[in-house]
């Protein structure tokens, strides 16, 4: 009997004997795809086709109509759509910017820079990658309320700047990159702050997308600060008023249905897109995402 | 690192300083003042009077749902969700680096999309798949092939819906842990393995367990630390579906729903920091598991 050959990890081109992977793998992923299929369909039918019996997954003549109703729409309280969607937009950007700012900042100082208590800043930052916000949602409520950022515009996005996996993500990153490099530009006569912008920021680009995929994955998907810290309609986010579509969905609300999908649909999409663009990025940065 | 620290360098905090300020502000004063605030009674409106153990006391002996609903939904949707998609991951992971390059990233693609959205978006998709009458995709389903005679109420029946919930999340459930072990079965040297071999391993279950696993421990670790963190974060979704909190005679309550109920509905806040605080010591035993299994001893 010939040696176990076993295992051919990252293969070039096509074999024979991958197809006893592909077997399992492809209608499982056909499986999960499903729902998200579903979202595509649904949103495109037109109201006879959403309440058809029996349901049916394919669309069969595909309309603009929900989208349509999703933009001229305005809530209860007189406030347009459209208005919801800016505040997101508005939103993410400004989180995913400083997100990636601040944890590159600080993942530059933990990993190039010698000081008193950098282990111990990493060690509770690594921590704190088991922290769960919801957790702690009342305290932090309080302390939200004593800072007096109930009802601003900044309380979407203060409290999701520190992002412990984003630090430790580009940490373990910059890790990688050799002293040598960051010396002989200080002999150069580079300070620090060049070496930063110069040096470090175009070295951990792949670093920097992942950060930036993730936090935009948390700010977009959030609901918990429209929810909890703002009553203001005016300044709530696209991701609340969606919830709150498909609460009012129960039972058959007619107008509702065609809405949330539209909306499910508007949700869905960028975080797609966005991986799709970045993923290879990601894949560069989860190569040195283990904690040792 | 030849060169000496130099004493009056505060280059490093000037770099540190934006994320210390909002880390310090919104994650460790947060779990502090959950801490001091579960030993005391606070409704939100009088200042919290100190009560020492009450809350925790009260928690264990006199909250019946607590100790009857709560504890075994959390524990038992923790135990099947947490392990089980961790497993799953590994798996996918696994045999998705078995395949050529175009093929793998078009699946892991579809694999990772889930977790992309899941909350929000997805609890419209489902609670139309599991809708109650006969409309509702599963139900149509079932009637159809004759399995049923009459539709269920799968998102209000205490039966179901804790099964409905672990499913959705599993779905949902391979994201930044998976792509970490994706690229850490990737990033495994093949010279490994063939040392392997020369060493009398003969078959893939060996390989897994004496190859495969060990030499990508950090990734393991970062993977179970995530799907601990991803578990006990998707303790909305119940609420989500079944669009009622309490959930139908507590079926599908977990520990967040517990903590929601008591601070924001009851406004007992004391009490509600006391369920934060068993909240993350639960959470924190999970990942000290997952760190005696794959944490380097140092």
């Amino acid at each position: 009997m010939s040696a176990f050959q076993g295992t051919r990890m990252n293969p070039s081109k096509f074999h024979k004997s991958q197809l006893k992977f592909l077997a399992f793998l492809i209608p499982l992923a056909v499986f999960m795809a499903l729902p998200i299929v579903y979202i595509f369909f649904h949103a495109f039918k037109p109201i006879d086709e959403l309440f058809a019996y029996p349901p049916r997954f394919f669309v069969e003549n595909p309309t603009l109509q929900n989208f349509v109703d999703l933009f001229t729409k305005t809530n209860d309280t007189g406030v347009p759509m459209s208005r919801f969607l800016f505040n997101s937009v508005v939103i993410t950007l400004i989180v995913v910017v400083l997100t990636v700012i601040i944890s590159t900042m600080a993942g530059y100082a933990l990993s190039k820079k010698n000081f008193r208590m950098k282990k111990a800043i990493f060690e509770i930052n690594t921590l704190a990658l088991m922290f769960v916000p919801a957790a702690v949602m009342i305290p932090r409520y309080l302390l939200i309320d004593e800072l007096g950022l109930i009802n601003t515009f900044l309380v979407h996005i203060l409290p999701l700047l520190a992002m412990p996996i984003g630090l430790f993500l580009v940490k373990q990153f910059i890790d990688q990159i050799p002293d040598e490099l960051l010396e002989a530009a200080r002999l150069d006569g580079a300070s620090d702050f060049q070496i930063f912008v110069r040096i470090i920021i175009p070295l951990v680009k792949p670093a920097i997308a992942t950060i930036a995929i993730l936090s935009f994955q948390l700010v977009w998907n959030s609901v918990e600060s429209s929810s909890l810290y703002v009553n203001d309609e005016g300044l709530k986010t696209f991701s609340f008023y969606m919830s709150t579509l498909t609460s009012t969905v129960e039972g058959n609300n007619v107008a509702g249905q065609g809405l949330a999908a539209a909306a499910s649909l508007i949700m869905f999409v960028p975080n797609l897109i966005i991986f799709i663009i970045l993923q290879s990025q990601v894949m560069n940065t989860m190569a040195h995402s283990g904690i040792k | 690192m030849k060169k000496k620290p130099n004493k009056r360098d505060y280059s490093p905090w000037m770099f540190l300083a934006p994320y210390i300020i909002f880390f310090t502000t919104f994650i460790i004063i947060p779990v502090a003042a959950a801490i001091l605030l579960s030993f005391t009674y606070f409704n939100a409106i009088e200042t919290p009077s100190f009560i020492g153990l009450s809350n925790y006391v009260g928690l264990i002996t006199q909250d019946e749902v607590f100790m009857q609903k709560i504890l075994p939904n959390t524990l038992t949707f923790a135990l099947i969700v947490g392990p089980g998609g961790y497993i799953l991951s590994f798996i996918l992971a696994w045999a998705l680096a078995q395949v050529p390059k175009r093929m793998r990233t078009v699946l892991a693609l579809v694999i990772y999309s889930p977790s992309m959205t899941a909350g929000v978006a997805m609890a419209v998709v489902w609670t139309i798949i599991f809708s109650g009458d006969e409309t509702g995709y599963l139900n149509s389903l079932l009637l159809t092939m004759g399995v049923l005679l009459e539709p269920i109420q799968w998102l209000q029946s205490p039966e179901y819906l804790m099964k409905i919930m672990i499913f959705v999340t599993l779905w949902g459930s391979m994201g930044v842990g998976f792509l970490a072990m994706l690229s850490g079965v990737l990033n495994i040297n093949t010279e490994i393995y063939e040392a392997g071999y020369i060493d009398g391993i003969n078959n893939r279950f060996q390989e897994i367990i004496y190859i495969t696993i060990p030499s990508m421990k950090p990734q393991m670790l970062f993977g179970a630390v995530m799907a601990v963190v991803g578990t006990f974060q998707a303790g909305a979704i119940g609420v989500a579906l079944s669009g009622a909190n309490p959930t139908p005679q507590y079926a599908g309550q977990l520990m967040v729903n517990h903590l929601e109920d008591y601070g924001f509905i009851r406004y007992e806040m004391g009490y509600a920091a006391a369920i934060s605080v068993v909240l993350l010591i639960v959470v924190y035993l999970f990942s000290k598991v997952a760190w005696r299994l794959f944490g380097e001893k140092d």
